[in-house]
C-alpha cells in the first residue's frame, strides 16, 4: 500500500533522487559513538537542531493561548500556566527548552573550535554558525519579555538603554525595537513578539539550511 | 542518465520516464567503520535524543517555568535582572573601566572584539594545523574567554537570593472580593489606608491576600500590631473585629 502510493507519486514527480540525496551520507567511525565513546562530542550539534525543533513546537502551540497586548499577555501565560491542560508542561518545554539551547550551542561551537574543523574549507560554515548563535541569543532576549512580568520588563528596559548608549545609531536602535524612545509599553511588546515569532525564526530557518546544505556538501571535518 | 535523443517523459512535463532504483549507497568500501546515515545510524540516533527527551521532560515536570507578577511599570525598588545566559554581560558593565565614562568599552569594544573574533575566527587562525597544541595563540584565546565568562556569570548569580528574588515576585491570585461584605465596611474605615483598597497591600503594609494565619490570629494582630504595624490600628467593637477576621479569612480562602 505504502510502496504504491510511493510509486504513484514517483512517477508523476520523480522523488527518488531527491529522497536519496536526503537519506543516503555516510557517518564515518570517528563521530560514531558506537563505536568510540569519545565522539559524543559530535551530538551536541545534534542536539542543538533537536532542541531547536523542540522549540518551534512548544513555541507553536503557545501562540494559541499567547495574547501579545499589555493588557492580556501577562494574564494569558498565567492562565496557561495555572488552568490549560498540560499548559504548564508546555511552557515549561519552551522555558527551559531556551537555556538548554544556549548550552547545547555553546558546547558545539567549543567542539568544533577545539577541533579547529572552521579552518579551509569550512569558514563560511564557521560564520553560518557564529550568526546563528546570534539568531539564538536574539531570540532568547525577545522572548524574555513576551510573558510581560516584572523580571522581563525591567530586564527588557535595561537591554534597551544598554542599546541607546551606542554611539550615533543608539537612538534608532533604541526606537526600532521598543517603538518609542522613551516607552517601554504596547508597541515594545508587539515588537518584540514580531520579531521572536517571525523576523528571527526566518532568519534561524535561512541559516540553518545553508548551514545542512554545506555540511552536507563538504562532509563532516575528518579525525585529528 | 540518459542524455540526448530518446528521452522519455511523463505525459508533458519535465520527468523523465526512466525509473532510478530507489537503492542505498553502498558503503562497504569507504574507510574504517563507516556506516550508513538512513537507517542504520538514524534509528542509534533516535534512541538518544529519545532519551534526551524523557530527562528533558523530567526537568520541565520537576521545575515549573517561573512566572512573576505582572509587569508593574511605576515599580522603582525592582532589581532587574536577565536571563542567565546574558549575565556575563551585565556583570561586564559593573566594572570601572567598562562602566560611566568607559562604558563604550564595556558595551561595544570588549563584547564586539570578543563576538567579531569568534565570527572571524578561520580568518584569524590561519596556520594548517587543526591540533589545539599546533595554534596556542587561538586556543588561549578561547580558554580566556571561556574562563571569562564563566567567572563573570558565577560574580553576578552567586550574590542573587534567588529563592527570595522568586518568593517577593511571585504572582498574586486575582480574588473578587465582596465590597458589600460587613466585614469589607470594617476593613475599609480601619485597615484600607495602609493594605490598599482590595487587601493587595502598598508601601506601608504587605498584601493580606495569600497569608496563611487563623481568624484567631488576625484578630490579635489588628490589635496589638506585628512587624512594622503599630498596635491600637483597629478601633471598633469585638463584633466588628469578629466581622473583619472572618472577611479576611474568607479572601485567602478563596485565593487558595
Amino acid at each position: 500500500m505504502l510502496q504504491k502510493l510511493y510509486d504513484w507519486i514517483d512517477d508523476r514527480i520523480d522523488i527518488t533522487p531527491l529522497w536519496r540525496d536526503i537519506a543516503d551520507h555516510e557517518v564515518p567511525e570517528h563521530v560514531n559513538p558506537a563505536h568510540h565513546f569519545s565522539a559524543f562530542v559530535y551530538c551536541f550539534g545534534g542536539l542543538t537542531f533537536f532542541v531547536t525543533v523542540i522549540q518551534i513546537l512548544s513555541g507553536m502551540f503557545l501562540t494559541m493561548y499567547y495574547v501579545p497586548d499589555i493588557e492580556n499577555a501577562w494574564k494569558s501565560v498565567y492562565y496557561l500556566q495555572t488552568e490549560v491542560a498540560h499548559g504548564q508542561i508546555v511552557r515549561g518545554m519552551h522555558h527551559w527548552g531556551a537555556s538548554v539551547v544556549i548550552v547545547m550551542i555553546f558546547l558545539h561551537t567549543l567542539r568544533v573550535f577545539f577541533q579547529g574543523a572552521y579552518k579551509k574549507p569550512r569558514e563560511l560554515n564557521w560564520m553560518v554558525g557564529v550568526l546563528l548563535f546570534f539568531c539564538m541569543l536574539g531570540l532568547g532576549f525577545t522572548g524574555y519579555l513576551l510573558p510581560w512580568d516584572n523580571k522581563a520588563y525591567f530586564a527588557t528596559q535595561v537591554g534597551l538603554e544598554i542599546a541607546e548608549q551606542v554611539p550615533f545609531i543608539g537612538e534608532q536602535i533604541k526606537i526600532l525595537l521598543a517603538g518609542d524612545a522613551h516607552i517601554v509599553g504596547a508597541q515594545t511588546l508587539t515588537r518584540f513578539f514580531a520579531i521572536h515569532v517571525f523576523f528571527l525564526p526566518a532568519a534561524l530557518f535561512g541559516l540553518m539550511a545553508v548551514h545542512f546544505l554545506l555540511i552536507r556538501k563538504q562532509g563532516i571535518s575528518g579525525p585529528l | 542518465m540518459h542524455k540526448g535523443k530518446g528521452m522519455k517523459f511523463v505525459g508533458d512535463s519535465r520527468i523523465s520516464a526512466d525509473k532510478k532504483p530507489n537503492m542505498p549507497k553502498d558503503y562497504s568500501e569507504y574507510p574504517g567503520r563507516t556506516e550508513a546515515f538512513w537507517p542504520n545510524f538514524l534509528l542509534k540516533e533516535w534512541l538518544v535524543g529519545a532519551v534526551f527527551l524523557i530527562g528533558f521532560l523530567c526537568v520541565t515536570i520537576a521545575h515549573p517555568s517561573p512566572l512573576e507578577g505582572m509587569a508593574d511599570p511605576t515599580n522603582a525598588s525592582y532589581i532587574p535582572l536577565p536571563d542567565w545566559y546574558f549575565l556575563f554581560l551585565y556583570e561586564l558593565l559593573k566594572y570601572k573601566f567598562a562602566s560611566g565614562p568607559y562604558i563604550l568599552f564595556g558595551i561595544l569594544l570588549i563584547p564586539g572584539l570578543a563576538f567579531g573574533g569568534l565570527l572571524l575566527a578561520p580568518f584569524l587562525d590561519k596556520g594548517p594545523g587543526r591540533r589545539p597544541h599546533q595554534r596556542p595563540i587561538a586556543v588561549g584565546m578561547m580558554l580566556l574567554a571561556v574562563a571569562s565568562v564563566m567567572w563573570l556569570t558565577y560574580e553576578s548569580a552567586e550574590h542573587v537570593d534567588w529563592e527570595a528574588r522568586a518568593e517577593a515576585n511571585k504572582p498574586v491570585a486575582s480574588v473578587e472580593i465582596d465590597k458589600e461584605a460587613p466585614g469589607y465596611k470594617v476593613f475599609e474605615s480601619n485597615c484600607m489606608s495602609c493594605h490598599g483598597d482590595s487587601l493587595q497591600g502598598g508601601a506601608a503594609a504587605p498584601s493580606l491576600i495569600g497569608i496563611d494565619r487563623s481568624a484567631d490570629e488576625i484578630m490579635k494582630i489588628a490589635q496589638e500590631g506585628t512587624g512594622s504595624m503599630p498596635p491600637g490600628v483597629f478601633k471598633g467593637t469585638d463584633k466588628e473585629l469578629k466581622q473583619l477576621a472572618e472577611f479576611i479569612v474568607s479572601v485567602n480562602e478563596e485565593a487558595k
